[in-house]
C-alpha cells in the first residue's frame, strides 16, 4: 500500500485551514492600511492590534514587546545587527554564538565579522549541547550579544536556555535566540524566560511563509534593520503584512492548543528512533531525551542521504538530509560535524520531522519503507562492499 | 533541482551494478568525505574488448546514475574508445544534468579511465592518457538551499 507521508516539518509545514479561514477577510474585505486614518485604515488596526494582544497573550509578553518581520532569517538578522549596532557604543564589540546555529545566525555573525565585530562560536557537545564551560569563559565584559538557538533545525536538540541566559546576563550581555523551530515544540513563556530578545516564523506552525515575529523585551533598545515609514513604533518599517500576521496570531493560538498532542507525537518519534537504530551501522543524531517532539534524525553509514531522499519521494515519503549533495552547498552539514559526526557519515543522514497531523500508520509505513532503501543502496555501495568482505573474512 | 527521466531512470534500474571476480581493471575514484566514491570492474578480452563492466557507487542520484549510464557507453567497446569516453557525453546520454551535479559526470568519466589505466598497469602497457584518481572534484556548487 503506497500512501503520501509529509515528514518534513522542520523544513516547512501546511497553512491550516483555520488559519487560511482567519486569513480570508484580510484579503476580502479588511484590505486597509492600518495607518490610514479613515474607516477603512481603522478596522485595519484594529485587528492588527488584536493580532498583537493574541499573540503576546500566547507568548506571555505585552503586545508592546512584539514586532512583525518577514520571517526567521529577518528576525535572526535583526536581532543580532540591531544589539550589536547598539551595544558597541557601550564599548561591547563582541558576539558569542554557537557552531550549530541556522545560517540565518551564523552569516550574520560572520558579516559583522568582517565590519570588525569579534565573534566566537561556542563548542557544543556530541549531542548538540552547547558547553555551557566554554560559553561561560567565552562571555566576557566585552560581549554585546549572546546568540543562542533554542532548540536545533536539523537535530532537535533543546538547549539549556534559562542556564544560557544567566551567563550572558552575569556578563551584561543581551541575550536573543532563534526559537523558529521551538516555538509550537515547547511551551515558552517569555513571563518567566528572560531572554532579552526572541525570534519565530510563521511557516513553522502552519502559518504562512514570509511572516514572523522579533520579540524584544521592554527596555532593551537595538538598533532598526528596516527603515522606512513609522511602523512597528518606528522600528520596522513597512506596511504591516495584516493577512498573514493575524494568520500567525491564529496559528499561534492554534499551536498553543495543539501542545496536548505533542506527548503522542513524542511516543511517535521514538518509535522512530527505537526502530530505524535497529538498522546495522545507524545512530541517532541529536540528544536521546532533549530534543523536538517531532524530530528524529539517524545517520546511516556507507550510503548518502539524497539518494536516500529520492527513493522516500518515490514512495511517497518527504524528508530531509544533512548531506553535501542535497543542500548544494559545499560540505556536509555543519550541525553534524560540530557534534563530531564524521564526513562520510554525516552524507547518510537522513531528518524526519513529523506533527500532530503524522499517525501511527504513516510511521509503520516510513519504518517498512526505510530499511529496504537502506539495504538497496549498500548493495551499490564500494564501502559497504568492503565491510562485507572484512565480515565473511572474520567467518 | 529536479532530474530528467533518463537521470531516474538509471538511478531507480541502475544497469550493471555488481563486482567482477578477477576483473582485468578496477578503478576507485572519489572519496566519502566529498560524499560520493564510484569503483569501476572490467573485463576485458584478446582483442581489448571490453565485454563486462560492472560498478558500485556511494553517493546521489546522479552519481548513481552516471555511473550506470557510462558502464553502458564502454560495454562491447574497444579500451582505447572508452578513453574517449567524456563526461559531457555521459550528460548528453541522460539528457542533461542539474549543473551542481556536473561533477558527478566528470567522476564517471575518471571512473572508467581509473579502471583502464589499472588494466594497463596489469598487462605492462605504459599509461599513455591522463587520469586522476584522487580527482578531487570542483563542487561547482550554485549556492546554498536550505530552510
Ligand atoms: C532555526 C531556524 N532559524 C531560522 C530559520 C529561517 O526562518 P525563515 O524561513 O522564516 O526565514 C529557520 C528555517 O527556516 C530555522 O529552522
Amino acid at each position: 500500500m503506497s500512501r503520501f507521508v509529509y515528514a518534513d516539518n522542520a523544513a516547512t509545514t501546511p497553512v491550516s485551514r483555520e488559519v487560511i479561514d482567519a486569513m480570508m477577510p484580510c484579503f476580502e474585505s479588511e484590505w486597509g492600511n492600518p495607518s490610514s486614518p479613515h474607516s477603512m485604515g481603522i478596522s485595519a488596526k484594529d485587528m492588527l492590534d488584536d493580532a498583537r494582544e493574541r499573540i503576546a497573550s500566547v507568548l506571555g509578553c505585552s503586545a508592546g514587546e512584539i514586532f512583525f518581520t518577514s520571517g526567521g532569517t529577518e528576525s535572526d538578522n535583526w536581532a543580532i545587527k540591531g544589539a550589536a549596532m547598539r551595544m558597541k557604543k557601550k564599548g561591547r564589540t563582541h558576539i558569542v554564538t554557537s557552531k550549530i546555529e541556522h545560517h540565518a545566525v551564523l552569516h550574520t555573525c560572520e558579516a559583522l565579522e568582517k565590519e570588525g565585530f569579534e565573534v566566537s562560536y561556542c563548542g557544543v557537545d556530541e549531542y548538540g549541547v552547547v558547553d555551557l564551560e566554554e560559553l561561560r569563559s567565552l562571555v566576557t565584559e566585552k560581549t554585546g550579544v549572546v546568540a543562542i538557538m533554542f532548540a536545533n533545525n536539523e537535530i532537535g536538540t533543546i538547549q539549556p536556555i534559562e542556564e544560557i541566559v544567566s551567563i550572558a546576563h552575569e556578563k551584561g550581555a543581551l541575550m536573543f535566540t532563534d526559537a523558529v523551530q521551538a516555538v509550537g515544540n515547547i511551551d515558552i513563556n517569555l513571563s518567566e524566560l528572560k531572554v532579552d530578545m526572541l525570534a519565530l516564523s510563521g511557516h513553522k506552525l502552519h502559518a504562512p511563509k514570509g511572516i514572523g515575529l522579533l520579540f524584544i523585551r521592554k527596555g532593551v533598545v537595538i538598533g532598526n534593520l528596516i527603515e522606512g515609514g513609522g511602523q512597528e513604533k518606528r522600528k520596522r518599517g513597512g506596511t504591516e503584512n495584516l493577512p498573514y500576521i493575524v494568520g500567525l496570531a491564529r496559528a499561534l493560538e492554534l499551536a498553543k492548543e495543539n501542545m496536548v498532542h505533542l506527548p503522542r507525537v513524542a511516543k511517535m518519534r521514538d518509535r522512530l528512533i527505537s526502530e530505524l537504530t535497529k538498522i546495522p551501522y545507524s545512530s541517532l543524531n541529536g540528544h536521546p531525551t532533549k530534543r523536538l517532539p517531532g524530530l528524529v534524525n539517524i545517520g546511516f553509514e556507507f550510503i548518502e542521504g539524497e539518494s536516500m531522499l529520492l527513493w522516500l519521494d518515490m514512495k511517497g515519503i518527504c524528508a530531509s538530509t544533512g548531506s553535501a549533495c542535497s543542500s548544494a552547498s559545499l560540505d556536509a552539514s555543519h550541525v553534524l560535524l560540530a557534534i563530531g559526526v564524521p564526513h562520510e557519515k554525516a552524507h547518510g543522514s537522513l531528518r524526519l520531522s513529523i506533527s500532530s497531523d503524522t499517525t501511527d500508520e504513516d510511521i509503520d509505513y516510513i519504518i517498512e519503507n526505510v530499511g529496504p532503501i537502506v539495504e538497496k543502496l549498500r548493495n551499490m555501495s564500494p564501502l559497504w562492499e568492503d565491510i562485507v568482505k572484512k565480515q565473511t573474512a572474520k567467518k | 533541482m529536479k532530474y530528467s527521466e533518463k537521470v531516474m531512470d538509471h538511478f531507480t534500474n541502475p544497469r550493471n551494478v555488481g563486482e567482477i571476480e578477477n576483473a582485468d581493471g578496477v578503478g576507485v575514484v572519489g572519496n566519502a568525505k566529498c560524499g560520493d566514491i564510484m569503483k569501476m570492474y572490467l573485463k576485458i578480452d584478446d582483442n581489448g574488448v571490453i565485454v563486462d563492466c560492472k560498478f558500485k557507487t556511494f553517493g546521489c542520484g546522479a552519481a548513481i546514475a552516471t555511473s550506470s549510464m557510462a558502464t553502458e557507453l564502454v560495454k562491447g567497446h574497444t579500451v582505447e574508445e572508452a578513453l574517449k569516453l567524456t563526461n559531457s557525453a555521459v550528460v548528453e546520454a541522460l539528457d542533461g544534468l542539474p549543473a551542481i551535479k556536473v561533477h558527478c559526470s566528470v567522476l564517471a568519466e575518471e571512473a572508467i579511465k581509473s579502471a583502464v589505466a589499472d588494466y594497463y598497469k596489469k598487462i605492462g602497457k605504459p599509461i599513455d592518457f591522463d587520469y586522476d584518481p584522487d580527482h578531487d572534484h570542483d563542487h561547482d556548487h550554485g549556492g546554498e538551499d536550505e530552510e
